[in-house]
C-alpha cells in the first residue's frame, strides 16, 4: 500500500509544482518581467551575449536557429571527446588513462544528445575532471539545448518568433537548470549524496576485504542528472547506488526532479498560446498515459516472478534495492523512460517482462513527458498529426491553435515519426542478425530481442537506460549507436524547428462554430489514440517478439 | 455614406431541406464492363507508380508470383507445397490491386460518360465571321479567335462563347443546362449578355464578341473537369498522400527487419508471409479508393449542375467560413412587388395611385409592372398621354426614376432620400409624415418608394420583399456547420435589418455598393476567414476574385464567369450551400476512410502475428482462434482485398454529411469508422476464416 | 553572417558555459558542502579506532558465520525469464537451509541493483539471529536490541519498509562482542 500511497502523492507535488515553474518558464522565454531573485542576471547574461558577439536579435529562419545550435554542439561534443580521449592526470588520482576512441565517442554524442547511454563503468575510467569537464559539462549544455528548441518550437506554434538559440541556451541554463540544480544538490548533499574532489577511498571491510568507495562531486553531478532528464551515472549502478541516490526520500525527490521540467513545459506552452485549458488537457493526456505505464509496471513488480514461486513469495526484488522495494523501483522505470532520463534505480534488465514492455513502449511514444523541451514538441507533432486526421473527418483543412495544418506540416511531422523506425529497427535487425554473440546478448530467448531493440530505442529516443546485461562495449555497438544518438537527436530538432517556423508564417485564425476544438477531452482523447497507435503500431511485431512473448512464456 | 449596421440573431429551429431538382445525366450502358478492363489496364507499372501505397502492393504481387512459380527463388529449404499457399496469397493480391483500380476506373468511367455526352454538343459548325469592313465570311468554328465577330441566326448552333453585342434572341441551353425553356438573350443586359458555345439559337439573330479561343471555351473546361483529365491533387490530398506514403515506409521497415528479428527465436518467416503482413499493415483501403474519392468529388459536384475550375476549388468550399450573398434573388425573389400606397401631406390614396401611375409607366422593371397593376387595381388612370411623354430610367447616381409629361410636369418615383433631395430642388416642402411612412414600411422589411409630382410629395409606395421560402432553415444548417452568412443589399438599415431577421442570416450589410462587397470580403480574410460569394452582375467580377470562392452564376456576364472559380449552371445562388457540403463530404469520406483503413491494422495484427511466430509462444495473442496460421494470413488479405469494393460505394457517394457541430460530427465518424474500423475486421476475419475451413482451401 | 564569424561564436559560448557549468558553480558547492553536511560529503563513512572500515550507505560483502549477512551481489541483470536465474535463486535457497534457514527471504535469495545495498529486510536479518546467537555467544535478546538499533526505514524516509542496515548492525556486534568481559549484557 505504501509505495502507491508515495506514487500518488509524489504524482501530486507534480501537479502542484508544474504550473510554479511553468510561469517561471514562460517569463523566462517569453521575456516577461523577471523576479526580483534573478534580475540581476539580466545585466550578466546581455554582457556574456556581447562578448560572444552576439545581437539577441531572434532567428529569421529555421536555418538561423539551427545553425547555432550545430556549430555549438559540435564543439561542445569536441571539447568532452578531448578531455575523454587524453585524459589528463590532474584532478585523476587513480590515474585513468584515455578511452578507446570508439567509446570515446559513444560516450560523448551520447551525453551531447542528452542520452547519457554508458558503455563504460565510470568510476573505474573517469577520472574527476572528465567527469566534471565532460559529463557534467555536457549534461548542462544538452539539457539547456533540448529546452530551447523546445520553447522555439512553442514560440513557432504560438505566432512567435523562433528566438535566438543562444540567448535561449544561456537562459535556459542561468534562469531554469543551474539554480534548480544548485538547489537539488544542497538537498541531495544533506541527504547523504557526496559531494567532494577527495580521491575514490579504498579501505578494508570488516572481513577483511577491500572496498573502493566511489565518491565524488556527486550532489551536483546528480542534480543535473535528474532534472536535465540526462540520466547518465557517476557510477555504473546509477541511481541505485546509494551514493547517488541513498534514501527513500532522496529517490522520491529524484523521482519528482525528473518530471517538473518537463511538465512545467506543457503548463507553460498553455501560457504561451494562451490558452491554459490546452496545456492542462494535454498534461492530462500525459499523466494519464504515464499513470497507465506505472501501474503496469508496478504491479508487475509486485507481483513477482511466478519462476521463482517455489522459493520466493512476493515481489521481484532480483536486480533491486531493498530501501526502494519493488513497486518505486517500477514507478522509477516508467517515469526514466518516459520522461527520457535514463537514470535506473534497479536493473531494467531483470524487471518483469511487463515493465520492460511499458519502458520500450515509452521510449517508442517519445512523449510521456519526453525529454527536455523536445518531448513537448513531440507531443506537439502527435497533437498537429490528430488534428490532420480528425480535421478531415469533420470536413475541414485542419488547423491547430488557430493555424492550418498543411502539406509542410504534415510532412515534417511524419518525417518525426520516421526517425524511430530508420534507427532502431535497422540497426537492431543487423546487431540480431550477427547472432547473440555479436549481439552481447546475455539473457536467452526473447528477453535477449528485448536487450537488442532497447539499447538502440533508447539511444534513438535519447533516454540511455538499458538492459545492462547486454555486452555493449564492442566497437559495433559503440558505433552503431552512435549513429543511433545522432540521428534520433538532430533530425527530429530540424524537423521540429522546420515544422514551427512553418507554422508561425500561417495567418491566426479566428475560431468558428465549424472549428474542431483543441481543448475537449475528446480530442485529447483522440490524441492519445494516434499518439499510441501511431507511436507504437509500428513497434508492435518487435514488442510481440520481445516482452510480449516473454510475459506469455512466465505466464504458461 | 453607405452606413453598415451589424446585427446577430440566435439560432433558429431547423426545418424541411428544400427539394431540388437536378439535371438527369445521360446513363451510359457498359459502365461496368468498362470500369473492369480499365482496371486491368492500369495494372501497367507505369500507371501504378503514382500511387505510392499500392505501388508497394504491385512489387509484392510481383515477388509472390515469382514465389508461386519458383517457391525456391529466396529460400532453397522451401518445400513445393508451399506453392499452393503461395498462389492463394498472389490471387488476393492481385485481387487487391484490381479492386483499387477498378474502384478508380468507375469514378473515371461516370465522368468520361458525362464527357462524351458534351462532346457530342461540340460538333463543328460553320460560323458567319464579320470582317471589320463589314462583310461576312464563312469560316470553321475552330478557327474563331477571341475577339472576332459573328452573326447567328435562328437554327444556328452558337460556334463558341461570346457576348451579345447586338439582337434579341431565345436561345435554347439544354446541352449544358438541361433546361429546356428557352433563355432570352439580348445585347447591354448583365444577366442575358452572354451565351455559351454548343447552344441553339432557336429564333432571330444574334451579333456576337467572341470571348473564348477554340478549346478554352465553356464546354471544354466543363469536358477537362468531368474527365478528369486535368485532374491536380488537393492540398489536402497531397498532405494525405504523404502521410500514407510515410506510414507505407514505415511498415516496410518494420517488416523487413522483422525476418532477422525473428530469425533470432525461430526459424524466420517466409517472403510471402511477411508481404502479406506488409500489405495487411499499409493503409491500403484508403490508398486504393484515394483516387476515387476525389474524382467522384468533382462528378458530385457536376452533377449538381456546377462547374468548378478546379479540385481545389471544391475543397476550399468546405473550408468556407463567410458566405456573402445578394439579398435580391438569393435571399429573396428577385421581384419586389408594391403592396399599398401610403399617401402623405393630405392627399389621398387615389391621387398618389395616379401619381405613382405616372411614374411607372415607362418602368418595364417587375416592380415598375406591379406598381402600375397596383394602380389600375385602385381605379387610377395614367394623368398624361403616353404617346407624347417621355421616360426617365433608374440611374445608381440619381436613384429615381420616372416621365416627364408633354406639359413638362415631372413625375418621380425613388429612393426617400433622393426624393425628398428632388423635391427641395424644386421648391418644395417635405411633409413630417413621410419619416413616419419610411419608417413604418422598413420596420414591415418593405422598400419604401417615395412618389412626387414636381415639387409635391404624394407619397411613399410599399414594396414588399418576399423571403425565398425554405431559405431560412438553409441558413440554420450552414450555422451549425460554423458558417457565417452575410447579407448585402442596396437598402436602408432599417429594411435590411427586418429582412436579415426574418430570412435567417448572422449580419447584413444595408445601402452597399459594389465597392462595398469588396471591402466586406477583404475584412473577413484580414481575420483569417475562407469567404464565399455569388455573383452575376459584371460589377460582382472583382469581388468573385477576391473570394476564395466565387460562384457565377450561369445567367450572368462573361467577366462574372471568368473571375469566379465555379459557375453554377442554374443560376440557383443558394446552391453554393450544396457545394459547401459537397467540399466538406469529400474531406470527411478521405478521413473517415484513413481511420478506418488504419485501425483496421489491429485485428490484422492479431490475426497475421501470432500465425507468424507460431513457434515463439504467441499463441495467446489469436484472440479470433483461427483454425491454421495459414488460414489466419491468407483470411486477414482476403479481408484486406474485399473490404475495397465494399466501400467503393461510400467512396462514390460520399460519406453522409450531417449539418452538425465538428465535435458532433468528429464523435459520430470517430465511432463509425474508428471503432467501426477496429471491431469490423475481427468478424470479417474471422468469418473468411470459417469460410476457408468449411471450402478446405488450405 | 559569414561561418567564420558563426564558428567564432562558438567558440566563446563553449568557452563560457563549460567555465560556468563546471568551475562556476561547482566550487561554491564544493565550499558549501564542507560547510553544510562534511560528513556526507566526505561519503558518509564510518570509523573505528581512527580507521574508516566503511560507509554508512554502501553494503559490504559479509560471507562468515559471525556476521550478519548483506544481501548477494551477484548478477543484478538476469533477466525474469533466464533459466540461469532460477537455478542461482535455487542454490541460494538451498545454501542457506544447509545453514538452518528453512525459508529464506526473498532479498536474501535475489541480488541488490548496485551490489551494495546497505540493507537487509528484518524478516532477513531475524532468520540470521540463531546463527548469530550460536557463533557469537550472544542472547537472542540482545540480538534483538542491536536489530532495533540498526534499523532504518519510511518513518525517516530512508526506506520503503523497515529494514536492518547491515555494517552498522555488525559493527555494533563487534562492539557488544568485544564488550562482555567488562560489561555483562543488559537485561
Amino acid at each position: 500500500m505504501l509505495p502507491w500511497l508515495l506514487a500518488a502523492a509524489l504524482l501530486a507535488v507534480v501537479v502542484l509544482t508544474a504550473p510554479v515553474l511553468g510561469r517561471h518558464l514562460y517569463a523566462v522565454f517569453d521575456d516577461r518581467p523577471q523576479p526580483a531573485w534573478d534580475r540581476w542576471l539580466t545585466p550578466l547574461e546581455s554582457g556574456l551575449l556581447r562578448w560572444i558577439g552576439e545581437t539577441g536579435r531572434p532567428a529569421d529562419s529555421p536555418w538561423g536557429y539551427l545553425l547555432p545550435l550545430l556549430i555549438s554542439n559540435a564543439l561542445f561534443g569536441l571539447v568532452a571527446l578531448a578531455l575523454l580521449v587524453w585524459q589528463p592526470t590532474w584532478l585523476n588520482p587513480l590515474g585513468f588513462g584515455g578511452l578507446r576512441w570508439d567509446l570515446a565517442l559513444h560516450t560523448t554524442l551520447s551525453f551531447l544528445t542528452n542520452t547519457d547511454q554508458q558503455h563504460l563503468i565510470p568510476e573505474q575510467s573517469l577520472g574527476n575532471l572528465a567527469q566534471l569537464g565532460a559529463m557534467q559539462f555536457l549534461m548542462f549544455v544538452s539539457a539547456a539545448t533540448g529546452l530551447a528548441v523546445g520553447f522555439a518550437v512553442i514560440r513557432g506554434f504560438s505566432g512567435r518568433p523562433l528566438g535566438n538559440f543562444y540567448r535561449d541556451l544561456l537562459r535556459a541554463l542561468s534562469r531554469v537548470l543551474i539554480p534548480a540544480s544548485l538547489l537539488l544538490a544542497l538537498f541531495l548533499l544533506v541527504s547523504g549524496v557526496p559531494m567532494t574532489l577527495a580521491s575514490p577511498l579504498e579501505i578494508t571491510t570488516l572481513e577483511g576485504g577491500q572496498q573502493w568507495l566511489p565518491r565524488g562531486p556527486i550532489a551536483l553531478f546528480e542534480a543535473i542528472k535528474q532534472l536535465g532528464e540526462n540520466g547518465g551515472g557517476f557510477v555504473s549502478a546509477n541511481a541505485a547506488h546509494p551514493y547517488e541516490n541513498p534514501t527513500l526520500l532522496t529517490n522520491l525527490v529524484s523521482t519528482w526532479a525528473m518530471l517538473i521540467i518537463p511538465a512545467a513545459t506543457i503548463d507553460a506552452f498553455g501560457r504561451f498560446v494562451g490558452n491554459r485549458r490546452q496545456s492542462s488537457l494535454l498534461l492530462v493526456l500525459v499523466f494519464g498515459l504515464l499513470i497507465a505505464g506505472a501501474v503496469v509496471a508496478m504491479a508487475a513488480e509486485q507481483a513477482g516472478n511466478p519462476l521463482l514461486s517455489s522459493w520466493i513469495s512476493g515481489g521481484n526484488l532480483q536486480g533491486k534495492e531493498l530501501r526502494f522495494g519493488t513497486g518505486l523501483t517500477g514507478l522509477y522505470a516508467t517515469v526514466t523512460t518516459g520522461t527520457m532520463t535514463g537514470a535506473v534505480n534497479g536493473a531494467i534488465d531483470a524487471a518483469m517482462p511487463l515493465t520492460i514492455l511499458t519502458a520500450l513502449f515509452n521510449l517508442f511514444l517519445q512523449v510521456v513527458f519526453g525529454g527536455q523541451g523536445t518531448g513537448m514538441a513531440y507531443l506537439l507533432v502527435f497533437a498537429l498529426l490528430a488534428v490532420f486526421l480528425t480535421g478531415l473527418m469533420v470536413g475541414r483543412t485542419p488547423e491547430f491553435l488557430g493555424r492550418k495544418v498543411e502539406k509542410a506540416q504534415v510532412v515534417w511531422a511524419s518525417l518525426v515519426l520516421l526517425i524511430h523506425p530508420l534507427f532502431v529497427l535497422i540497426p537492431a535487425a543487423l546487431t540480431l542478425a550477427g547472432g547473440p554473440s555479436w549481439a552481447g546478448i546475455s539473457n536467452p530467448g526473447s528477453h535477449g530481442i528485448s536487450q537488442v531493440v532497447y539499447e538502440y530505442a533508447s539511444a534513438a529516443a535519447n533516454n540511455g537506460s538499458g538492459l545492462e546485461g547486454l555486452g555493449d562495449g564492442t566497437p559495433w555497438w559503440n558505433l552503431s549507436a552512435s549513429l543511433s544518438l545522432l540521428g534520433g537527436r538532430y533530425l527530429p530538432i530540424a524537423a521540429l524547428v522546420a515544422l514551427a517556423d512553418g507554422v508561425r508564417r500561417k495567418p491566426a485564425l479566428e475560431p468558428s462554430p465549424g472549428t474542431l476544438r483543441t481543448d475537449t477531452g475528446l480530442f485529447t482523447g483522440v490524441t492519445a489514440v494516434v499518439l499510441v497507435i501511431l507511436g507504437a503500431l509500428t513497434f508492435f511485431p518487435v514488442l510481440a517478439l520481445g516482452p510480449i512473448a516473454e510475459a506469455l512464456t512466465l505466464a504458461s | 455614406m453607405p452606413t453598415s449596421t451589424r446585427v446577430l440573431f440566435p439560432r433558429m429551429p431547423r426545418g424541411p431541406r428544400q427539394e431540388r431538382r437536378y439535371l438527369e445525366r445521360p446513363r451510359q450502358q457498359g459502365l461496368l464492363q468498362r470500369a473492369i478492363v480499365e482496371a486491368f489496364r492500369k495494372l501497367d507499372p507505369r500507371l501504378a507508380v503514382a500511387n505510392p501505397v499500392m505501388f508497394v502492393v504491385w512489387c509484392g504481387t510481383v515477388l509472390c508470383l515469382a514465389l508461386t512459380i519458383e517457391p525456391r527463388l529466396l529460400d532453397a529449404a522451401a518445400g513445393a507445397r508451399e506453392r499452393g499457399f503461395n498462389a492463394l496469397i498472389s490471387l488476393t493480391l492481385l485481387a487487391t490491386l484490381l479492386f483499387a483500380n477498378f474502384a478508380e476506373a468507375l469514378a473515371e468511367g461516370r465522368g468520361k460518360a458525362q464527357a462524351d455526352a458534351l462532346r457530342r454538343t461540340q460538333a463543328r459548325t460553320q460560323a458567319r465571321r464579320q470582317l471589320p469592313d463589314g462583310s461576312i465570311e464563312l469560316v470553321d468554328s475552330s478557327a474563331l479567335r477571341r475577339g472576332d465577330v459573328v452573326l447567328v441566326q435562328g437554327g444556328d448552333v452558337i460556334p463558341a462563347d461570346g457576348e451579345v453585342i447586338a439582337g434579341v434572341a431565345s436561345v435554347d441551353e439544354s446541352a449544358i443546362t438541361g433546361e429546356s425553356a428557352p433563355v432570352l438573350k439580348e445585347a447591354g443586359s448583365d444577366v442575358a449578355g452572354s451565351v455559351t458555345g454548343g447552344t441553339r439559337i432557336l429564333s432571330d439573330q444574334l451579333t456576337l464578341r467572341i470571348s473564348a479561343d477554340p478549346g478554352k471555351g465553356f464546354i471544354d473546361r466543363m469536358i477537362a473537369l468531368v474527365e478528369g483529365a486535368e485532374r491536380s491533387k488537393t492540398p489536402n490530398e497531397i498532405a494525405l498522400t504523404v502521410l500514407l506514403a510515410v506510414l507505407t515506409q514505415v511498415f516496410l521497415i518494420a517488416v523487413a527487419t522483422l525476418s532477422p528479428v525473428a530469425g533470432f527465436l525461430q526459424k524466420p518467416p517466409s517472403v510471402v508471409t511477411l508481404v502479406a503482413l506488409l500489405v495487411a499493415l499499409i493503409p491500403t483501403t484508403i490508398g486504393g479508393l484515394l483516387s476515387a474519392i476525389g474524382i467522384a468529388g468533382m462528378d458530385r459536384v457536376a452533377q449538381f449542375n456546377v462547374i468548378a475550375t478546379s479540385g481545389r476549388a471544391v475543397e476550399a468550399c468546405g473550408d468556407v467560413n463567410t458566405l456573402v450573398l445578394d439579398k435580391t434573388g438569393t435571399i429573396t425573389l428577385g421581384n419586389r412587388l408594391a403592396e399599398e400606397f401610403l399617401p402623405v401631406g393630405g392627399y389621398s390614396s387615389a391621387e398618389l395611385a395616379v401619381v405613382a401611375y405616372g411614374a411607372s409607366c415607362f418602368d418595364q422593371t417587375p416592380e415598375g409592372r406591379s406598381i402600375v397593376r397596383l394602380a389600375e387595381k385602385l381605379g387610377a388612370a395614367l394623368p398624361f398621354e403616353p404617346a407624347s411623354a417621355s421616360g426617365i430610367d433608374f440611374s445608381a447616381r440619381t436613384r429615381m426614376s420616372g416621365s416627364d409629361s408633354a406639359d413638362g410636369i415631372e413625375f418621380r418615383k425613388g429612393a426617400v432620400d433622393a426624393i425628398k433631395g428632388f423635391v427641395r430642388s424644386r421648391g418644395g416642402v417635405v411633409p413630417d409624415q413621410l419619416d413616419q411612412c419610411f419608417e413604418q414600411v422598413s420596420r414591415l422589411g418593405g422598400t419604401p418608394l417615395a412618389v412626387c409630382r414636381g415639387a409635391e410629395l404624394y407619397g411613399v409606395i410599399y414594396l414588399k420583399d418576399i423571403i425565398k421560402p425554405g431559405i431560412r432553415e438553409r441558413f440554420d444548417q450552414l450555422r451549425r456547420m460554423g458558417i457565417r452568412t452575410v447579407m448585402l443589399t442596396g437598402d436602408n438599415p432599417i429594411t435590411a435589418g427586418v429582412i436579415a431577421r426574418e430570412a435567417g442570416v448572422d449580419d447584413f450589410i444595408a445601402e452597399a455598393t459594389p465597392e462595398d462587397k469588396i471591402a466586406v470580403i477583404q475584412q473577413e480574410q484580414k481575420l483569417g476567414k475562407l469567404v464565399a460569394m455569388t455573383g452575376d452582375g459584371s460589377n460582382d467580377a472583382p469581388a468573385l476574385a477576391q473570394a476564395n470562392v466565387g460562384v457565377a452564376m450561369n445567367s450572368g456576364t462573361q467577366a462574372a464567369k471568368e473571375a469566379a472559380n465555379m459557375v453554377d449552371l442554374d443560376s440557383d445562388p443558394t446552391k453554393l450551400i450544396d457545394i459547401v457540403t459537397i467540399g466538406k463530404q469529400l474531406l470527411i469520406t478521405r478521413g473517415a476512410l484513413t481511420t478506418f483503413s488504419i485501425a483496421n491494422d489491429i485485428a490484422k495484427y492479431f490475426a497475421i502475428l501470432p500465425a507468424l511466430f507460431a513457434g515463439v509462444g504467441l499463441q495467446a495473442l489469436n484472440v479470433m482462434r483461427l483454425a491454421s496460421p495459414q488460414s489466419a494470413i491468407l483470411s486477414a488479405m482476403v479481408f484486406n482485398a474485399l473490404i475495397i469494393p465494399a466501400l467503393v460505394p461510400l467512396a462514390l457517394k460520399g460519406v453522409k454529411f450531417r449539418p452538425l457541430s465538428a465535435e458532433q460530427l468528429l464523435r459520430r465518424n470517430l465511432l463509425v469508422y474508428g471503432a467501426g474500423g477496429v471491431v469490423a475486421p475481427f468478424i470479417g476475419i474471422k468469418l473468411i476464416d470459417l469460410a476457408i475451413g468449411a471450402l478446405r482451401l488450405i | 553572417m559569414s561561418f567564420t564569424a558563426q564558428l567564432l561564436r562558438g567558440v566563446r559560448v563553449t568557452l563560457v558555459l563549460w567555465l560556468l557549468t563546471v568551475v562556476v558553480i561547482t566550487l561554491p558547492m564544493l565550499g558549501l558542502a564542507r560547510l553544510v553536511a562534511p560528513e556526507a560529503a566526505n561519503g558518509s563513512l564510518l570509523q573505528r579506532d581512527g580507521v574508516v572500515v566503511g560507509s554508512r550507505l554502501i553494503g559490504q560483502r559479509f560471507a562468515a558465520g559471525r556476521y550478519l549477512q548483506g544481501r548477494p551481489a551477484g548478477e543484478p541483470n538476469l533477466a525474469a525469464s533466464n533459466p540461469e536465474l532460477a537455478a542461482r535463486v535455487a542454490a541460494a535457497a538451498s545454501r542457506l537451509e544447509l545453514a538452518g534457514i528453512s525459508r529464506p527471504a526473498p532479498d536474501l535469495l535475489q541480488d541488490s541493483a548496485s551490489g551494495v545495498d546497505p540493507h537487509i529486510s528484518l524478516e532477513a536479518a531475524r532468520q540470521q539471529l540463531p546463527r548469530l546467537a550460536r557463533e557469537r555467544g550472544l542472547t537472542m535478546g540482545q540480538l534483538q536490541r542491536l536489530l532495533r538499533q540498526s534499523q532504518e526505514g519510511p518513518l525517516a524516509m530512508q526506506a520503503i519498509e523497515p529494514v536492518v542496515n547491515v555494517l552498522r548492525f555488525n559493527l555494533a556486534l563487534d562492539q557488544l562482542a568485544a564488550a562482555p568481559a567488562s560489561e555483562p549484557p543488559a537485561s
